[in-house]
């Protein structure tokens, strides 16, 4: 590898190259996972105490959460939430791309695809803020519903998990629509043409010719998706309520309320271990390379 | 055909309702911010007033997160450009074993949640006696934005034609020649956007932000803590500016846009 940098660009620009890309995955990347790994496997200690007799490999910080109910039942949740998250966020945004990506003139695809980056430039906070506005008890919604006359009083949105997912799936759409859309644009128009005129109706042409091409857009978009739902602190902590906790709030806790590093560590271990997890699944499931995800 | 006819209208419905989604809560954020009330809403409408953007202008507090926000994107951009860059020509030179391992390291930060990083670069610093604060804030913001730059840049390099590069050094121009007067400027605008993509990315980030701040708050901190604590209109002011600046981008970057692509018809 050195010696294919070397012939290229010459001693200088080869090593600054190899130097930079060092520090950072070793630096910013490597190391500091590791330090978070070795953190949850030792026990929470005075700075007196460390390199002492009591400063040893253990595995009761991992211990504790298995023992918590509480726990357990909020890491699960925001498993099975996030997978909701993803499967929504794939529903609402495949017809989108679809028609981005085959139906649309390139003006009006170009003038859509503007209009969607827009509301992502804005951060997150304050995109999950407009929904907190929404939502609000006696907010717009609830006046809208109430004027209809579907509700004869309001409802306190807050206070579950449907501010958070909703929250979830408009703050993440735009990761799903543009692997999507990617993956759609490349397929050939003709194969849908062709499907279309040997009699295959819109279901079978989109299970057996879109869908089929727009698997890796497709993988690409429920890991990016999956990731940022399990991973949010910003959308629970805003639109969530203390009964709806997230297990991203737990992690936080334990640093800057429990003020114990080592048990926060192994609980952010879990969550990275889950999130490996997952990717690992949906490129065995869907059969991509981490290369088609980078695309 | 009526079944084509159909789905034609199904798709314009479906779009219609789509982007009023994704935009009927920016413009109620909006709305709120010129009604007279305490709170940030729409119902009921006490009447219009402008008072919250010089509540906003006066908010001390503001003012100090946003320069923070600043500082922390100058630093992301000094460190991630870099790294972005010189990994793309790693990748876009490199052939063989190894190769695919150096791969799933440098995608890693991709796919990893933004708090992870937030938590292992705050415990990685502690043993040097470092914590939260701008500098931390720049270090964990790069680690993933730094691939994103990698990214833009790889897509740029795919497409040069390498035997400019060796005409370049057959007419007998140096390695550090070629490097500086063909491969560089040749990536400038890939350059460019990922500099841009990294400053937005930095100002907008908070997941991480939230791990390795420490006293020094920037914007989206700030901004979090008075959504929970002292909620007031001044901060659907703050939106409505933000929002401003994203449109006026966005109009500037389509018309750029559309000039290449007429100039590019033109030739």
């Amino acid at each position: 590898m050195w010696r294919q940098l070397l012939d290229r660009f010459g001693l200088p620009v080869a090593f600054a190259i190899v130097g930079v890309m060092g520090v950072w995955l070793i630096l910013m990347v490597l190391l500091p996972q590791w330090q978070m790994i070795d953190y949850s496997l030792h026990p929470s200690l005075l700075p007196a105490e460390r390199g002492g007799e009591k400063d040893v490999w253990t595995l009761t910080n991992y211990l504790t959460f298995f023992r918590n109910d509480i726990h357990l039942a909020i890491f699960f949740k925001t498993i099975w939430s996030s997978v909701l998250v993803t499967a929504l966020t794939l529903m609402v945004s495949y017809p989108l791309a679809y028609y981005l990506a085959k139906v649309a003139t390139p003006g009006q695809a170009a003038l859509c695809l503007l209009l969607l980056i827009i509301p992502f430039w804005i951060n997150e906070i304050l995109r999950t803020f407009a929904w907190y506005i929404i939502f609000a008890f006696r907010g717009p919604l609830n006046e809208l519903l109430f004027a209809l006359g579907l509700i004869d009083r309001p409802i306190r949105f807050l206070n579950g998990d449907t501010g958070v997912l909703v929250g979830m799936v408009y703050a993440y759409i735009l990761f799903m629509v543009f692997p999507l859309y990617n993956a759609i644009e490349s397929l050939d128009g003709n194969q849908i043409r062709a499907a279309r005129d040997l009699g295959a109706g819109w279901i079978r042409t989109h299970r057996r010719i879109v869908v089929p091409h727009a698997k890796p857009g497709i993988a690409t978009g429920c890991i990016m998706t999956f990731m940022l739902a399990a991973g949010s602190y910003a959308v629970p902590s805003l639109l969530g309520s203390p009964g709806s906790r997230w297990f991203t709030q737990i992690i936080y806790n334990w640093f800057f309320e429990g003020g114990d590093w080592n048990q926060g560590a192994a609980y952010a271990f879990l969550l990275l271990a889950l999130c490996i997890l997952f990717v690992t699944l949906i490129m065995r499931i869907f059969k991509v390379g981490l290369g088609d995800i980078a695309k | 055909m009526s079944a084509s006819r159909f789905f034609g209208w199904a798709i314009k419905a479906y779009l219609v309702v789509f982007f009023l989604y994704l935009f009927l809560p920016l413009i109620i954020m909006v709305a709120a911010t010129f009604n007279d009330s305490r709170f940030p809403t729409v119902t009921p409408w006490n009447g219009t007033t402008l008072k919250w953007f010089s509540a906003l202008w006066a908010d001390h507090g503001m003012w100090v997160s946003l320069g923070n926000s600043l500082m922390a994107a100058a630093g992301v951009l000094c460190v991630a450009v870099p790294i972005g860059v010189a990994s793309a020509l790693f990748l876009t030179t490199v052939e063989g074993r190894g190769k695919s391992f150096v791969y799933t390291l440098i995608l890693s930060p991709l796919l990893t949640p933004g708090v992870i990083i937030g938590i292992s670069t705050l415990i990685f610093w502690r043993q040097w006696g470092i914590s939260g604060g701008i500098g931390l804030t720049i270090i964990a913001q790069s680690a993933f934005i730094a691939a994103y730059v990698m990214l833009m840049v790889t897509a740029r390099l795919q497409r040069f034609d390498r035997t400019l590069e060796r005409a370049a050094l057959d007419l007998g121009a140096s390695q550090w020649q070629m490097f500086r007067r063909i491969l560089l400027p040749y990536l400038r605008p890939a350059i460019l956007s990922a500099a841009v993509l990294a400053f937005l990315q930095s100002l907008e980030n908070y997941n991480t932000t939230l791990f390795v701040a420490g006293y020094d708050t920037t914007l989206t901190i700030y901004i979090a803590s008075k959504v929970r604590t002292g909620l007031t209109p001044a901060v659907n002011a703050l939106a409505l500016l933000m929002i401003a600046f994203t449109v006026v981008l966005a109009v500037i970057y389509e018309i750029k846009r559309r000039r290449d692509a007429a100039a590019r018809l033109a030739r």
